[in-house]
């Protein structure tokens, strides 16, 4: 019976909401619409700015974003190219070149992977719960940000390098972390362990405690909890922060570049053979490495796009 | 089931939510919370829900300690303000969850659990939903199936945080007369938080009127309206024409003079004089213990509600009183009003 009720009071609202939009449309107010000018009308046109200065707004912006993004993108395939295709695929066939593509795949698994651990732990522990050092835990998270890459990767030169403070005593026990896998990862995880929190936190902050209470008053346990509520409400933020993090993996330089040591074929990645290989002028083997990080890039971007899509419809509230 | 909370004391920094709360709910009692936002009855709810934790104090449910048990174990059913639904599941499995949780021991087989989400989608009407995602139902459904969802563990007690607070008010009186008749069918010891008077005293058999953190007042919805004891009780219950009086003894007197009704035993000095709107006796000058002009009339309904401004006061107390349509009331008119029934309580603060 109130099921009917309920459905009679929704179309009362339609119908009477319905009128009110019609008047509106009717008599619009004056606002800022681009390209909308009402044709034969003596009037100035308020509605919208004039036609000169919407062209060179425009142009301006396509004129800027062609010369800093698109032109140099063209360079980096037309170099790579420059000698055809079977000279391309022979430079990504080169067996430094296999190897620093495998590194850099490796390294990104690794970082990726515990920073995915790390930055969903933190954006729980920020977003959920209440403690003293929250603030500073956030400004913590964002150190990496502000601190150079090139510090950062000195940050473990200092600490694990033959002078370092834990050098000695890795040398003794014959590890190696610098000039060696665990120190590339380690600098790659420092530079990029902002990404997966930072893209969480603000959208776990936004859904609040609510489900995970009403989870917790159903009889679920904690993991019960995050595995069906918190973690399918924010699997899009995840992938989002996820793909950011791979690609700055992937693309980081400066860290990467102290810590490594430039051993060729072995602590190489990507990035770095790009710079050795540019500087022994072996261009068209550098534009090949490079063109597979632009096309990286670009992947990253399109699935950028579609994650911020599905970003904005989870962060539809649950409310009216 | 029986609710006993003892001596409960929680407080959010130097903030005191509730002051040494002591209250018990019998089994099968449809229990009220209403006070003002920051009174303490949503906290006071979590608490019992085990959301969260008071700083001392005692809560029983069914006799037995609930604070030695963390909320996933106390087997309460809470309806969140905002729903809480979860997003990402469908209405169906919303209100499966909980049985789908439980641990492996005691789960029920998938037929058993279709078969009780289908029942409970039935008790709250709205079986036709049950694929659909709680984006795209309306507010008064999304509650429903709030509460279907809450119902679906067996709660030993339901607990709802106001519930009807984020809908509009045609849903919102429909809702009410839901719950009552729902509560009549199961029976489940239930409590609900309200800052809306007319929602407690229609739905609720008792109701607990709470201010800064503690209990004014529990009765009868009937009881707090016609004998509030307290002064904020009666002002927040109900209209009320409130003028500031002084007792001596057993006078009355309201600016000085003497108005001819009886203290009632409120203590001498300062005090609030509290009248009903149609607690207001109208009558020709001279009769009554206040006199006044009429400077504006409404008529509606059986009623008419009219703006008087006391003499004596040089036109500046104006009290608005419901009287009866048996006789028009004239703009300018000077009427005289006796207070029929009210209540004199010492001023605080």
């Amino acid at each position: 019976m109130s099921m009917q009720t309920g459905l009679v009071t929704s179309t009362t609202q339609l119908r009477t909401y319905a009128p009110a939009t019609d008047v509106s449309v009717a008599a619009p107010a004056p606002r800022l619409e681009i390209g909308r000018a009402e044709p034969g009308t003596a009037q100035r046109n308020l509605r919208t700015e004039p036609g000169p200065i919407r062209f060179i707004i425009i142009a301006l912006a396509i004129a800027f974003l062609s010369i800093f993004v698109v032109l140099p993108l063209v360079v980096v395939f037309a170099s790579a190219f420059s000698k055809g295709i079977g000279a391309y695929l022979a430079a990504l066939a080169e067996p430094e070149a296999l190897a620093a593509i495998k590194l850099t795949l490796l390294i990104a698994a690794i970082s990726v992977t515990l920073n995915l651990v790390f930055g969903v732990i933190a954006a729980w522990a920020i977003s959920k719960f209440e403690f003293t050092g929250k603030t500073f835990l956030i400004t913590l998270i964002d150190l990496p940000f502000s601190v150079s890459p090139v510090i950062s990767g000195l940050v473990f030169v200092l600490l694990f390098g033959a002078q370092g403070y834990f050098g000695p005593w890795l040398q003794a026990h014959n590890v190696h972390i610098l000039f060696a896998v665990p120190g590339i990862a380690l600098a790659t995880i420092f530079v990029t362990f902002p990404f997966v929190a930072r893209a969480l936190i603000p959208l776990m902050q936004e859904q609040g405690t609510q489900e995970e209470e009403a989870a917790i008053s159903l009889g679920a346990s904690g993991l019960q909890t995050f595995f069906r509520v918190t973690l399918p409400n924010i699997k899009w933020g995840l992938l989002y922060g996820v793909l950011l993090c791979n690609a700055r993996a992937m693309g980081e330089f400066g860290a990467v570049s102290v810590v490594s040591g430039h051993i060729r074929g072995e602590t190489n990645t990507m990035p770095l053979l790009v710079e050795i290989l540019y500087n022994e002028y072996q261009f068209v083997a550098s534009f090949a490495i490079a063109s597979l990080l632009a096309m990286l890039a670009l992947i990253t971007l399109v699935a950028k796009t579609v994650l911020e899509r599905r970003l904005d419809e989870a962060e539809v509230p649950d409310g009216d | 089931m029986a609710i006993e909370v003892k001596n409960i004391v929680k407080t959010f920094g130097s903030f005191a939510a509730l002051d040494n709360v002591d209250l018990k709910v019998a089994d099968g009692e449809l229990l009220a919370l209403l006070g003002p936002s920051g009174s303490g009855k949503t906290t006071l709810l979590r608490i019992i829900a085990g959301l969260d934790w008071p700083d001392s104090g005692e809560v029983a449910i069914d006799g037995e300690n609930a604070l030695s048990r963390g909320a996933s174990e106390r087997q309460v059913g809470f309806v969140f303000q905002h729903y809480a639904l979860f997003r990402h599941m469908t209405v169906f499995e919303n209100v499966a969850f909980g049985l789908r949780v439980q641990p492996r021991a005691i789960r029920k087989d998938e037929a058993t659990i279709r078969a009780r989400v289908k029942n409970l989608l039935d008790l709250v009407q709205l079986d036709w939903l049950a694929n659909r995602y709680p984006s795209q139902l309306s507010g008064g459904q999304r509650q429903r199936i709030a509460l279907a969802r809450a119902l679906a563990i067996e709660p030993r007690i339901l607990l709802l945080d106001e519930p009807f607070g984020a809908l509009d008010a045609k849903v919102r009186k429909e809702l009410r007369q839901w719950l009552r008749s729902l509560h009549n069918e199961i029976h489940v010891t239930s409590i609900f938080v309200t800052h809306d008077q007319e929602e407690a005293l229609e739905v609720a058999n008792r109701v607990v009127v709470m201010d800064k953190g503690k209990i004014e007042q529990i009765g009868s919805p009937g009881e707090v309206y016609d004998n509030p004891a307290t002064a904020f009780v009666h002002g927040f219950i109900g209209e009320s024409i409130v003028l500031p009086v002084d007792v001596a003894g057993d006078a009355v007197r309201l600016d000085g003079r003497p108005l001819n009704i009886p203290a009632l035993g409120a203590a001498s000095g300062a005090a609030k004089l509290f009248v009903r709107r149609h607690d207001m006796a109208v009558g020709p000058a001279g009769t009554g213990a206040l006199e006044g002009a009429i400077r504006h009339v409404r008529s509606f309904g059986p009623i008419q509600r009219a703006e008087v401004a006391l003499s004596g006061s040089e036109g500046k107390t104006v009290i608005e009183i419901d009287a009866p349509r048996d006789r028009e009331l004239q703009v300018g008119e000077i009427v005289s009003l006796q207070p029929r029934r009210y209540r004199i309580f010492a001023a605080q603060e």
